[in-house]
């Protein structure tokens, strides 16, 4: 049993992906929140602020978009050198994906990805939600895979 | 998650929507409305004619009963609908005078099964005891598109009737204002999507009523859980209490509302105008302002650059301004601020006491500011001599200007700074690429892919910048208006975010020049006074409500959407249409009818907080028989037109066609499957439908959608934004204009309006065998009017109406039909008088002969007809029948 550089990778991950774990809660919450928002009963007579308050939670659901993907990159490169081809070739499509989503972003001149004129469609909503779940599902599998994986490598070296 | 991307891109398309739309009713414009007396709690202000509530009541009724009967089949013989066959596909060029003559009604084919009879019983039993209109049959009867030609009603479409029991539809919402494409709402979704139309509302929320009932109350009923007002489709379970019929909570009748004050009686809450007009104003107690009613604000943002100066139009923006100063719509706490820019921002200092006014010039417009915060904007009645001084002396102060950049960017943030502490309008002329500052902007037109067959590039903005001050201007309820008036490439792609998401209008004037353009310069004084006068609405909001199990998918216009039913409209105006996509949540089973509430929230100019209410109640219908019974065509032309913009602009042009082409395709096929019993051969449609495919080629053929035809980017992007953010009944004359001929204009079915006699001759099919040389016609897009002289024209239409002596003696460009003194002449210009007052804006008139120049723009509009590029009408059928064979 020795401690290799595979090893650390996996156990990297695990800490990463708890956070990415976090991140997508994080992104499901917030849509949630947009799209129930109008069974608050507090009417039309709150005028001021929501506006902000809608394009506040893009740029912040979109400010957590770049680590989270920073961080996926991040460990994808330190299975490719830990030569980790398998765990790699699993977290390939959501890398490829990722790249994907960022390229097909609307034009925007800071970071991000939502738009806050077209989040309220529904279909553009419910898009993200799934998202949010998908990724959710992949992250906790992939934890679970993780942490098998840094046991494997421990035990098996 | 990678197949969560596929369904996502595959069904942008189907997914059920409604929509919303607003019409403009004729001669229908804003009365100003009476200053309403002391807000006694529970007095009823009958406004604009002081009439009671029942007037409206009236109206709706003799709306509905004006719509013509429905098309009698077999009323005409076979031999008068001339079919297809017998003409080759080509027919273009000239017609043989023959066709000249008046159109018919759809003639029946032979041996038509009466089978849509049937359908009648499969309604719910209670509504088919109650008023079955005979259109339900007849909108149903099948039509051979390939065999019947001349299904274009001679007059007026009308919106269909819903199928409501008597009393409920009497009082239902004015179509004009609210609009469903089904007027028979399906089930369920699955029902929905198995025929293919598109679900959705067409609005036009603060169009200008003639009547409107006004309520001063100090408690507005509303629903406890879902916040609906109170409105006529609510059931009275008993004196003291009322099932909401959104949400079916059952609430207390409060105190108060039992007492009625147009009858002066007690215990009749059902009789209370909340509860018998589908539309109503409420004066808004204090609950609904979250800060105290702001003042009218505007701000005029103008281009002073050498180009702006050269096209001349400060002359006329100052000129009736001043005319108009005392009739903007305001108070004595009225507003006004001034700037204007080249490659520097100055700004007016109008502060009352000055001797005259002061021009502060900014030239860091990196990091701009407001030299004098808080004269800048000043009181109108204040300092009204001043503004008048500057407005009298502004034309000259740039005539010998040789700045040529434009700081458009810095501009619109020093605007915003400056009206953010109120909220107000900005009305911004722009005459060319903002070049300098941020939101600088690079030509991106190649004008060699103007005429492309391929995808055209460019509909979607260039830069954020102007979508990220609109939102902040949106959260501070300032709207951006933007006056185009150019000839050069602008970008509007980009430029237009601005007023699009701060819920402003864009007006674009292509080859603006106040010499060399009079017709533009006449419709822009015109277009410009109607601006300035029209009604407005300050910090609005906008809220769509409907029945449980209907949600609301997309919306469409000028807005910032803020929830999932809730609109943000720092400004609204009498001339903005909306459109809504719904869907169908939950399964509307032991649903009879279902409603819609639009709610605007605003704050009129004169500092009242008030809300406008209509509310629409449409059947539900378990059968696809039904559902296509209510289609309602013109409906779903203009919400298909509001996708398919969205669709150019996220996927792709071409992307955008084939969808609208598709949308025919499958409704039909989806007729043609589940509802037709008997397979006949042939293109065989419901006939509320026969229009689809002619309104559908029209849109593939529009300026906004057509591709082979070279069109200027700005053209195209403006036209798209029309069609999202322009009401239904305009929206329809864009899409399909209409045709008349106009040298033998008789009294024959005229229209009688305040003692005048407006002839009504018959609406043409927009075909080149419609017209003769021996005739006039006129064409009606909307915005422009053609008045196309044939050749052979006859003298006394030369001489009686256009004055001029033979057809060589007729100029080239004329604009006005000269004011004779003879019958023809005064019939004629009242029909253009009455079809120019029935909208906001002002078409102008285009006289044009076989040489003039224009001829091309009118002969565009001959939509059925083939062109190099596009299909003509009959090849679109076939093209049609071949798909839905397939």
């Amino acid at each position: 049993m020795a401690f290799t550089f595979a090893a650390f990778c996996y156990m990297l991950a695990l800490l990463l992906t708890a956070a990415l774990i976090f991140f997508a809660i994080w992104h499901i919450i917030a849509f949630d929140e947009l799209k129930t928002d109008y069974k608050n009963p507090i009417d039309q007579c709150n005028t001021l602020n929501p506006v902000s308050l809608i394009v506040m939670k893009c740029v912040f659901s979109f400010q957590l978009v770049l680590p989270e993907y920073l961080i996926h990159v991040f460990f994808c490169v330190m299975f490719l050198c830990a030569a980790e081809w398998l765990t790699l070739g699993l977290n390939m499509p959501l890398l490829a994906y990722h790249v994907w989503r960022y390229t097909s972003r609307p034009v925007m001149s800071g970071p991000g990805l939502y738009d806050p004129t077209t989040i309220m469609n529904a279909d553009i909503l419910a898009y993200c939600q799934k998202e949010g779940w998908c990724k959710l599902a992949f992250y906790l599998l992939s934890f679970f895979y993780y942490l098998y994986g840094m046991i494997y490598v421990l035990v098996s070296s | 998650m990678l197949c969560g991307v596929v369904t996502f891109l595959c069904y942008l398309w189907f997914a059920p929507v409604v929509t919303f739309h607003n019409g403009c009713l004729p001669g229908a414009r804003h009365t100003p409305t009476p200053g309403h007396s002391a807000a006694v709690p529970n007095s009823f202000d009958h406004v604009e004619t002081g009439g009671r509530a029942m007037i409206l009541t009236v109206s709706f009724k003799t709306l509905f009963a004006a719509a013509p009967p429905p098309p009698q089949p077999g009323s005409v013989g076979r031999q008068i609908g001339q079919s297809y066959p017998s003409l080759p596909p080509g027919y273009q060029g000239m017609a043989p005078p023959t066709n000249s003559g008046p159109v018919h009604p759809p003639a029946q084919p032979y041996g038509q099964p009466p089978q849509p009879y049937q359908q009648v019983e499969q309604l719910s039993p209670s509504l088919a005891t109650l008023s079955l209109q005979s259109q339900t049959p007849s909108a149903l009867r099948v039509v051979n598109l390939l065999q019947e030609r001349n299904l274009l009603p001679t007059n007026a479409i009308t919106a269909p009737t819903p199928c409501l029991p008597q009393d409920l539809q009497k009082i239902n919402c004015n179509p004009d204002v609210f609009r469903c494409t089904l007027t028979s709402i399906p089930q369920t979704q699955s029902l929905l999507n198995k025929a293919k139309l598109p679900l959705g509302l067409l609005l036009h929320p603060f169009k200008d009523l003639s009547q409107l009932p006004v309520v001063t109350s100090s408690t507005i009923v509303r629903c406890r859980s879902c916040r609906t007002y109170i409105n006529p489709f609510v059931s009275f379970l008993d004196q003291r209490r009322w099932k909401c019929n959104l949400c079916y909570r059952v609430n207390d009748v409060p105190e108060e509302f039992m007492y009625n004050p147009v009858s002066r009686s007690y215990g009749e809450p059902h009789k209370r105008p909340e509860v018998q007009n589908a539309t109503i104003e409420f004066i808004a107690p204090s609950e609904y302002m979250l800060r105290p009613p702001q003042p009218a604000a505007y701000l005029f943002v103008l281009d002073v650059s050498h180009n702006a100066v050269q096209t001349g139009y400060i002359d006329v923006v100052c000129q009736l301004l001043l005319e108009n100063l005392n009739s903007l719509p305001g108070d004595t706490r009225t507003k006004i601020g001034f700037i204007t820019f080249d490659s520097t921002v100055h700004f007016y200092n109008l502060q009352e006491g000055l001797s005259q006014p002061q021009m502060l010039i900014v030239s860091d417009i990196e990091d701009i500011f407001l030299p004098t915060p808080d004269s800048l904007l000043i009181n109108l009645n204040e300092s009204k001599e001043l503004v008048q001084d500057l407005l009298k002396s502004l034309p000259q102060m740039f005539s010998k200007t040789m700045e040529t950049h434009s700081a458009l960017g810095p501009a619109l943030q020093a605007a915003f700074k400056l009206l953010s502490p109120t909220g107000g309008r900005i009305s911004v002329f722009q005459s060319q690429l903002p070049t300098v500052g941020v939101g600088a902007l690079k030509s991106r037109e190649d004008p060699n892919q103007r005429a492309s067959t391929k995808d055209i590039q460019h509909l979607s903005p260039a830069t954020d910048f102007y979508k990220k001050l609109a939102l902040d201007c949106s959260g501070q309820q300032v709207a951006v208006d933007l006056f185009l008036l150019s000839s050069q490439y602008c970008d509007l792609a980009s430029l237009g975010g601005i007023s699009r998401y701060s819920a402003g209008s864009i007006y674009y004037y292509p080859s603006y020049h106040n010499q060399h353009n009079p017709s533009q310069t006449e419709r822009f004084q015109k277009d410009l006074k109607r601006y300035l006068t029209r009604k407005i609405g300050f910090e609005a909001v906008m809220r769509i409500r409907c029945t449980k199990g209907l949600s609301i998918h997309t919306f469409h216009g000028n807005f910032f959407v803020r929830s999932t039913d809730l609109l943000s409209l720092p400004n609204v105006n009498p001339d903005a249409g909306f459109a809504v996509q719904m869907s169908i949540e939950e399964n509307l089973v032991d649903m009879q009818v279902v409603s819609f509430q639009a709610a605007l929230l605003y704050t009129s100019s004169k500092g009242e907080r008030r809300i406008r209410v209509h509310t629409m109640c449409l059947p539900v219908v378990n059968s696809l028989s039904d559902i296509f019974a209510g289609a309602d065509v013109q409906a779903i032309t203009g919400l298909l037109a509001s996708m398919a913009v969205d669709r150019s602009v996220t996927a792709s042009l071409s992307d955008a066609r084939d969808a609208m082409t598709n949308a025919v395709i499958d409704s039909m096929a989806s007729y043609r499957t589940s509802v037709l019993t008997i397979q006949q051969p042939g293109l065989l449609v419901p006939s509320c439908l026969r229009l689809f495919p002619l309104y559908i080629l029209a849109l593939l053929k529009q300026k906004a959608f057509r591709t082979g035809t070279s069109t200027r980017l700005d053209d195209r992007v403006f036209a798209m934004c029309q069609l999202k953010s322009q009401p239904l009944s305009h929206l329809l004359l864009m899409i399909h204009p209409v045709l008349y001929r106009v040298d033998d204009l008789n009294d024959e079915g005229a229209l009688n309006i305040n003692d005048r006699t407006i002839p009504q001759p018959k609406i043409l099919q927009l075909s080149v065998e419609k017209l003769s040389r021996e005739g006039a016609f006129l064409m009606d897009t909307g915005s422009v009017m053609y008045l196309w002289v044939g050749r052979n024209c006859s003298l006394n239409f030369l001489m009686q109406v256009l004055g001029v002596p033979n057809y060589s003696a007729l100029p080239q460009s004329m604009v006005r039909l000269p004011e004779l003194d003879t019958a023809e002449s005064a019939r004629t210009r009242t029909l253009i008088g009455w079809l120019r007052e029935q909208r906001p804006f002002y078409p102008i008139l285009h006289i044009i002969r076989d040489e003039s120049p224009l001829k091309a723009e009118f002969m565009q509009n001959m939509i059925e007809d083939r062109t190099e590029s596009a299909l003509s009408y009959y090849e679109f059928l076939l093209h049609l029948q071949q798909q839905i064979s397939k």
